[in-house]
């Protein structure tokens, strides 16, 4: 059992390994993750926002929506706990 | 695991002289430094969920080093629930005012028709109260985190 | 980075990784998480992603390793392995 678990996961890293060759090289310009939206924040942004922190005002501005809800992902997994765990004190 | 929980019981102070006395001068300038990756998030790395983990790491790091009646002394129960709700409140606030005010929901220009500075400096300042909110939300939720679980809920001992 | 120290660090992240799941002891599976961490904000720091790093260090390594501690500190041992 042991043995074929270990195939296994050879085999996925093999495919993975594989499928990472059709990747664009580390920090290209031209890839295509770079070349439509990245260009448009790196244009822009600092005139847009006044912010000189690219990923802050991506963050912060471009993306609130994102930022806010992993916020609110945090408050609801801490009132998660408190809810679940604290007992009140007498 | 279990000298640790031994050494626990049988001593729930800590008896460390010198963990405790770098740790009291520690904690003062950890603080300083996560209100600066705060504030400082605009031009350097940093920002609203980092610099409220560092600032909720100094008050688990008084808790480690004292135990966690101290670090109750310093930021209540009562104080860390309010400071979790105004810190998820203040940015769904400021999202809120945006789209009241006539703009988009997170639309930070709209806020210019409260006081006018500028569209750009709007959308500079909504950042940073933005990422203030998230800095005090992430800092009291972290630092009740660590209450119930190292405590089992109770807020009596633990660590 | 010079190449070789990169990949020195890449080597360590997965003796880190395979060493976490087999390591008994769940204090020493903790810490081997954060140095595991450590070695991750080496890398996302090397590949100029410094916003991602200081989240790994504070997060990963500060944070989630005291979480970790404070949790297995509530457990007891019921196996005599």
């Amino acid at each position: 059992m042991k043995v074929f678990a270990l195939l296994a996961t050879l085999a996925t890293g093999i495919v993975l390994l594989y499928g990472t060759r059709d990747f664009a090289p580390w920090g290209d310009p031209d890839s295509p993750a770079n070349s439509h939206l990245s260009r448009v924040y790196i244009e822009r942004a600092v005139e847009e926002t006044h912010v000189p922190n690219l990923v802050t005002a991506i963050l912060g501005d471009y993306r609130g929506y994102d930022t806010m809800f992993e916020t609110v992902v945090i408050y609801c997994a801490g009132m998660a706990v408190v809810c679940v765990l604290r007992r009140s004190r007498s | 695991m279990k000298q640790l929980q031994e050494q626990v019981a049988r001593n729930p102070e800590g008896d460390n002289l010198i963990i405790r006395t770098a740790v009291r001068l520690l904690v003062p300038f950890i603080q300083l430094y996560g209100l600066y990756v705060i504030v400082h998030g605009h031009y350097s790395p940093g920002g609203g969920f980092q610099g409220g983990v560092v600032l909720g790491a100094s008050f688990i790091l008084l808790a480690l080093a004292y135990d966690l009646k101290t670090s109750l002394r310093f930021m209540s129960e009562r104080v860390n629930n309010l400071l979790s709700n105004l810190g998820a409140l203040i940015f769904i606030g400021i999202a809120l005012l945006c789209a009241l005010l006539g703009g988009l929901f997170l639309d930070y220009a709209a806020l210019e028709r409260l006081i006018p500075l500028g569209a750009e400096e709007w959308h500079s300042l909504g950042i940073f109260l933005v990422e203030l909110g998230v800095g005090l939300a992430v800092m009291s939720i972290m630092v009740s985190l660590f209450w119930d679980l190292a405590s089992g809920g109770d807020m009596e001992e633990g660590l | 980075m010079i190449w070789q120290l990169d990949q020195f660090v890449l080597l360590l992240v997965v003796v880190c990784a395979v060493a976490v799941i087999t390591v008994r002891d769940l204090l020493s599976a903790a810490v081997i998480f954060g140095v595991y961490s450590f070695l991750m904000c080496l890398l996302w720091a090397k590949m100029g992603a410094v916003d991602v790093a200081f989240t790994e260090a504070t997060v990963g390594a500060g944070i989630s390793t005291v979480l970790f501690i404070a949790a297995i500190f509530r457990t007891t041992r019921r196996s005599k392995d």
